[in-house]
């Protein structure tokens, strides 16, 4: 394994200035994939690169969990590629994958009562072997993932006991643990309050920033993708609608089409940020001076 | 491999670590409860050798080797209390396995139906090869296909869409249970009487005269089987948090699973040919062992082992003593503790673990 390109941009955008080849952490080259005969991805094509946050928005059903799965490995496509650090997927095995890439699921369920520290601890897994007990190096880096989530007060409690906005967070310490280049996130911030959300944002800004996490995150919050992605991927019926910064990306245009309901677009005055709207359907779009 | 990024600042070495090592499994907590379950097991074995529905003479047992004393301890109650502890020890790994597999506390050899499908082979070789010869070696091997056919039969029926549903696998389990207990009932209505009683033993258990060498080949295979399951268990506290989340981490999800479906089909055949159905066991010892020291399997695994024995061997000795000198089914024994037992975690349990 090389040593990570040391990424040194100091904001979003930066990551458009690196050279092309250097940074590609994850690239997916024309996927098609289904479940039984039912097409549900057709021909999508992406590549993030090593710092960089892509959303992947879109309507209920428009494939954006497929596509994580396909990325993470775990459902094969029909046709196409997807390629991790350079090297198509198929040639790592899954615990190889596992030391590169973490995914957090939508949903957190646990059988039993784990610990959260327990939890955490499970995200060193594909680096050890079957008997080896987890080393001081291992620890260490668990209780980092818990502070960097603010997770220290809760180590020792079953993670049954946790709320939903904790246990989000309990997984994505763990994802951290297994000191990922990509991360793959199913709805992070979904069920979560406001706090919360800028929170999670916040902390994967620092990971991207200090080690060059590459990211890619379904999101139904618009705003939230607009904010805080550097490029966004709409998709609509398992097709690409449209791939590019926010500010390309989130027209009324694209939007209305994809969305299939009345929309307004506009600028957050005081970041600057694409913010978009509900418009009521039946009747005109209101706007305000 | 790249450093992962950690704020010297922000960990206070050891003493940090040190203040979290109740949170997690660790070496010298694994060695104390192991050492301490293997000495519980211990005393419960001399205690259970000791003990019986007749009062023999220790020191002449051991030193007089023509004393019927000699004869009661050596030919009847130790390879009793080893049969007993094997045989738990081989429920309850099995157990742990189990529910680990269909992430469910409530799965266990007997509620999955394994164990009846094991009965009834053995039976139906008991029948039909008493009057071919050769039922010695008949009645395991039957056990173990026809634990292995009922296993693959459940597992198939419960995946869905190619993909296991735990809830669906222990509903199945069940329902072969239970036809496996008809199956049995149909077989002792149409067989000649001289075979009641070994159907009775089967169906409800029991370590009654066990021969050494019943329980070298229980031991051989029962050891076998906990060195795979011993391998596996990291992977097992994997797949708690689900098959996606536990490929997700480097687990080969499919290849484990069939892995210890087999290996416990064959531990529980095993066991069932030379003792019956004992119920229960693989569902009491592990929560137990899981409510006091934690979910992870990696010491689960051991402890159950340890702890199977240990209980096993003390419910024969009620069984033995209680209405002496005439004695009760072991299977009982496990049975009128199970039940209740089962409720209770049905209750306090069933309702979050089985919306998985």
């Amino acid at each position: 394994m090389g040593d990570t390109e040391s990424i040194a941009h100091e904001d979003r955008g930066a990551s458009e200035c690196r050279s092309e080849s250097a940074g590609v952490a994850i690239r997916a080259i024309n996927l098609t994939a289904g479940y039984g005969d039912r097409a549900v991805l057709h021909g999508v094509s992406i590549d993030v690169h090593a710092g960089e946050l892509l959303a992947i928005v879109g309507p209920n059903g428009a494939g954006k969990s497929t596509l994580l799965r396909i990325l993470g490995g775990t459902l094969r496509p029909w046709s196409g590629t997807v390629e991790l650090e350079g090297r198509p997927l198929g040639e790592y095995d899954r615990r190889a994958i596992a030391r590169r890439l973490a995914i957090v699921a939508q949903e957190n369920l646990v059988a039993f009562r784990f610990t959260v520290l327990e939890i955490v601890l499970m995200g060193r897994a594909p680096h050890l072997g079957a008997f080896h007990f987890e080393t001081r190096h291992d620890l260490e880096i668990a209780h980092a993932a818990l502070e960097r989530f603010d997770l220290i007060g809760l180590a020792r409690r079953p993670i049954q006991e946790l709320s939903g906005g904790e246990r989000k967070r309990v997984f994505l310490a763990r994802a951290l643990a297994q000191d990922p280049h990509v991360a793959l996130l199913d709805e992070p911030t979904a069920f979560l309050d406001l706090r919360h959300v800028a929170e999670i944002f916040a902390r994967l800004r620092e990971l991207r920033l200090e080690r060059g996490l590459a990211v890619i995150a379904t999101l139904h919050d618009l705003n939230a993708a607009a904010l805080h992605a550097d490029r966004v991927l709409l998709m609509k019926d398992g097709a690409v609608a449209g791939y590019g910064t926010p500010d390309e990306v989130f027209t009324v245009e694209n939007l209305r089409a994809v969305y299939e309901t009345e929309v307004y677009v506009g600028r957050n005055p005081a970041n600057g940020a694409i913010t978009v709207l509900p418009g009521r359907i039946g009747s005109t779009v209101r706007r305000d001076a | 491999m790249s450093e992962p990024a950690i704020n010297p600042e922000s960990v206070d070495g050891d003493v940090a670590l040190r203040e979290f090592a109740d949170a997690h499994l660790t070496r010298a907590r694994m060695a104390i409860t192991l050492v301490v379950l293997g000495a519980v097991l211990v005393v419960v074995a001399m205690v259970a050798a000791a003990f019986g529905s007749v009062h023999i003479d220790l020191m002449r047992a051991i030193a007089d080797s023509s004393s019927a004393d000699h004869a009661i301890l050596f030919g009847a109650r130790i390879p009793r209390v080893l049969m007993g502890a094997i045989v738990g020890a081989v429920l309850a790994a099995v157990g742990a396995a189990l529910q680990a597999l269909v992430r469910n506390p409530l799965a266990e050899g007997g509620i999955l139906g394994i164990s009846g499908g094991g009965a009834f082979g053995a039976i139906v070789a008991l029948v039909v090869f008493s009057r071919l010869g050769g039922a010695d070696a008949a009645v395991p091997i039957c056990a173990f296909a026809a634990s292995l056919l009922s296993t693959l039969a459940v597992y198939r029926l419960a995946l869905v869409d190619g993909r296991l549903e735990p809830f669906t696998l222990l509903l199945v389990g069940v329902i072969f249970n239970a036809f496996w207990g008809a199956a049995i009932m149909l077989v002792n209505s149409i067989v000649n009487f001289y075979f009641t009683h070994s159907i009775i033993f089967w169906l409800m258990g029991s370590f009654e005269a066990p021969t050494y060498r019943e329980v070298a080949m229980v031991t051989v295979l029962g050891f076998i089987g906990f060195a795979i399951l011993i391998a596996r268990a990291r992977d097992m506290n994997l797949l708690s948090l689900g098959d996606d989340e536990a490929a997700e981490l480097g687990v080969e999800v499919e290849a484990v699973r069939r892995t210890i479906f087999i290996v416990t089909s064959l531990m529980i055949g095993a066991a069932v040919s030379v003792s019956g159905i004992i119920s229960f066991v693989g569902l009491i010892v592990p929560h137990i062992i899981r409510t006091a020291i934690g979910a992870d399997h990696r010491m689960l695994i051991p402890a159950s082992i340890l702890g199977g024995a240990a209980f096993t061997v003390a419910a024969d000795l009620i069984a033995r003593v209680a209405i002496a000198p005439s004695e009760l089914p072991v299977g009982a024994i496990t049975a009128l503790c199970g039940g209740p037992f089962f409720i209770y975690v049905l209750r306090r349990e069933g309702r979050k673990s089985l919306a998985l």
